[in-house]
């Protein structure tokens, strides 16, 4: 029972697991959820959806298996579509009345939700909070026809159906939204605290465990400091194409700065050559030969680049073909001396993904990084994270 | 045993479903939501209105799970050794019963609440999968198995600054509290204030919604902020008229530090209030 519904969610990307479906099957038997679909709705989440980023795939994914459906497969019924008939009586006109003989129920249902969609449109354009009592159908009181109950108890004046229609957690959905605080908790993932150095705190808690297990005799002992010690390489492409993108980057630098302890960055133009600079003010004054760069930070530091990549073909594979001065080797050299020097290294890039691959220059950016190149979004940023992590 | 709300707190449909599940079955119902949403008013509700004592633990960044469990006290015995003390030759009278040992040997039912999880390290819901899957744990230094009497109802309350494993996000039921809307809204605030005057209220809403739809606010307004505000308006007695003005916008709402916390908000609000000025 609910097997399809269940290999519906999974073909989703609903990150569901056998576990949850069988506690949701075991809740059904304990008749936690009574007939309604609604109720059902609402168990189901509880039981399978365990992050709210994921409630609006959720919604949609249900809506498209429940489609038509108004009551659970397997368990016998009330009387969801009398309801529902009773319903559509009381909104439709009597032109539309008579159109539900001839037409019949789904095709009339079909009508009726377009309808609904119709008015929902007017109803956010205008004023948004007048009028509650009426205008929606599914808003308010007088939701139910008077005398005719459903599933034993009374629902409550929000219907899942609804719900899920309405996707309501839409901007819960982590592809989109990104704000700094987002950011850090994405680049928390890479915080690894680790004791290392030489002994130099006293373990307090230690001693004391040490000398009562002595039975008084003192055992005093020592421990590392504890330290983040994930290292990272920063490099930002600036300017030009970039200058559509800086709110999300100014975002990611400043959670970048109140979350890693070593982290070093550095700005390029389009693509990496022999210099990097510090500060963009003085980009020609402060300049850093990226030798001396590689020199200077270890193996062991996280490389991120981010920009868009997006340039003239040239600049990446011809010798010269600097927007800035006579390069005598192309950025893919330097690009991939980079890369060698730093194993783990990810490209993270604010123009949305989808763009890429029509976008020549991303593409030889994206071969070049070894496929290693995210969409700066907090999703992407969760993927670089783990990649940095591997 | 189901619950279906309090005369003090309003649940609504998918709450009480996902409430009820956790205790039909006897698993951890974890709760997320924006912060002053009730996430941790509701074990203390769910607690009253079926009659179990509550049992809360909160959480800090320093938090281990070991002490939801039990504590060894070694100073103590350090201490009590040195004085000679007798009792110091058994190693049962230095353990300190935490939360869960309490919950799980109590003689009724209980409701525990694990407030705010993810303040605590990375990796501590990892150390309390076994305790809170099975309901038992061991305690090496009196090699005893404490297991409990009753499953007892848990709470889990998490403000989302960590991500929470995936075997710990299994073995619980999920509820994200949203925001309430506006009815919902109205049937908070009659609980709480049984007498105000409906035509304050109205207005207060009004203002209080509007305000939430300010983009670019730091800090939105709450629940909670709505209800502390609703008190000082009750309190100065302020006449609905006050709340209502022809141009909304023109208008900076009295008391309105109740509801904005932060400066920058203050700031960014009275300057939208000095635009629509200008602009009428």
């Amino acid at each position: 029972m609910l097997i399809d519904f269940f290999l519906h969610l999974k073909s989703r990307k609903l990150p569901v697991s056998t576990k949850e479906f069988l506690t949701l099957l075991e809740a059904m038997r304990e008749r936690v959820a009574g007939h309604s679909i609604d109720e059902f709705y609402y168990l189901s989440r509880a039981c399978l959806v365990k992050d709210e980023t994921k409630y609006d795939k959720f919604d949609q994914a249900f809506g498209e298996y429940f489609k038509g459906v108004e009551a659970i497969p397997g368990l016998e019924t009330d009387i969801p579509e009398e309801w529902l008939r009773a319903m559509m009586r009381k909104h439709l006109t009597p032109e539309e009345k008579a159109k539900l003989e001839k037409l019949g129920w789904d095709k009339l249902m079909e009508q009726f939700q377009k309808r609904m969609e119709e008015q929902k449109g007017r109803h956010q354009g205008g004023s948004k909070w007048i009028g509650t009592g009426g205008t929606s159908p599914y808003g308010n009181s007088g939701y139910h026809p008077e005398g005719i109950r459903v599933g034993g108890e009374s629902a409550g004046n929000r219907t899942a159906v609804k719900v899920w229609a309405e996707r309501e957690y839409r901007n819960l959905d982590d592809t989109v939204e990104l704000g700094t605080r987002n950011i850090k908790v994405a680049l928390r993932r890479l915080r690894k605290f680790a004791r290392e150095g030489a002994e130099e705190e006293l373990d307090l808690d230690g001693t004391i465990e040490g000398t009562a297990r002595n039975a008084g005799w003192l055992d005093l002992r020592m421990r590392p400091e504890r330290h983040n010690k994930v290292k990272v390489l920063m490099f930002y492409d600036i300017g030009g194409s970039m200058d559509d993108h800086i709110k999300v980057c100014e975002e990611m630098f400043s959670a970048c700065k109140t979350e890693f302890k070593h982290l070093e960055h550095f700005y390029f133009h389009n693509c990496v050559y022999d210099y990097v600079w510090r500060d963009n003010r003085r980009r020609h004054g402060e300049r850093f030969p990226l030798w001396d760069v590689m020199h200077k930070y270890g193996r062991d530091y996280k490389l991120i680049l981010v920009g868009d990549a997006t340039m003239s073909p040239y600049e990446i594979l011809q010798p010269g073909g600097s927007v800035e001065y006579n390069n005598e080797e192309a950025g893919a050299v330097w690009l991939g001396r980079l890369l060698d020097a730093y194993p783990s290294a990810v490209w993270l890039n604010p123009e949305p993904e989808r763009f890429w691959e029509y976008r020549h220059s991303i593409d030889i950016i994206r071969r070049i990084v070894g496929n290693r190149m995210f969409p700066l979004t907090i999703e992407g940023l969760e993927r670089a994270m783990r990649q940095l992590n591997k | 045993m189901r619950f279906e709300g309090t005369a003090t707190y309003v649940a609504t449909p998918d709450l009480k479903l996902a409430v009820n599940a956790a205790v039909t079955l006897q698993r951890p119902l974890l709760v997320k939501g924006e912060p002053g949403t009730g996430k941790t008013m509701l074990a203390e509700e769910v607690a009253a209105a079926l009659g179990m004592p509550l049992l809360q633990w909160h959480i800090k960044s320093t938090t281990k799970a070991q002490q939801g469990l039990y504590e060894y006290d070694a100073v103590s015995r350090l201490r009590d050794s040195q004085l000679g003390e007798d009792k110091v030759r058994d190693i049962a009278n230095y353990i300190v019963k935490g939360v869960l040992w309490q919950a799980f040997e109590s003689e009724a039912p209980c409701v525990i609440l694990i407030d705010e999880i993810d303040k605590a390290d990375i990796e501590f819901p990892n150390d309390l999968l076994r305790e809170l899957d099975r309901m038992e744990f061991y305690v090496y230094e009196t090699r005893q198995l404490v297991r409990a009497r009753h499953r007892p109802i848990v709470f889990i309350t998490s403000n989302n600054e960590k991500e929470l494993p995936d075997a710990f996000l299994r073995r619980c039921f999920f509820h994200y509290i949203k925001f309430p809307d506006r009815e919902t809204m109205q049937k908070i605030v009659d609980v709480h204030y049984p007498g105000i005057k409906q035509a304050l209220l109205k207005e207060a809403l009004e203002v209080f919604f509007e305000l939430r739809d300010i983009p670019g606010l730091k800090k939105k307004p709450s629940t909670s902020e709505l209800i502390d505000w609703l008190k000082l308006l009750m309190a100065e007695d302020i006449p609905p008229e006050v709340l209502r003005s022809k141009d909304k916008k023109a208008a900076v709402p009295p008391l309105h530090g109740a509801l904005l916390k932060n400066e920058q908000d203050v700031h960014l609000f009275e300057r939208l209030v000095f635009m629509a000025r200008q602009n009428r």
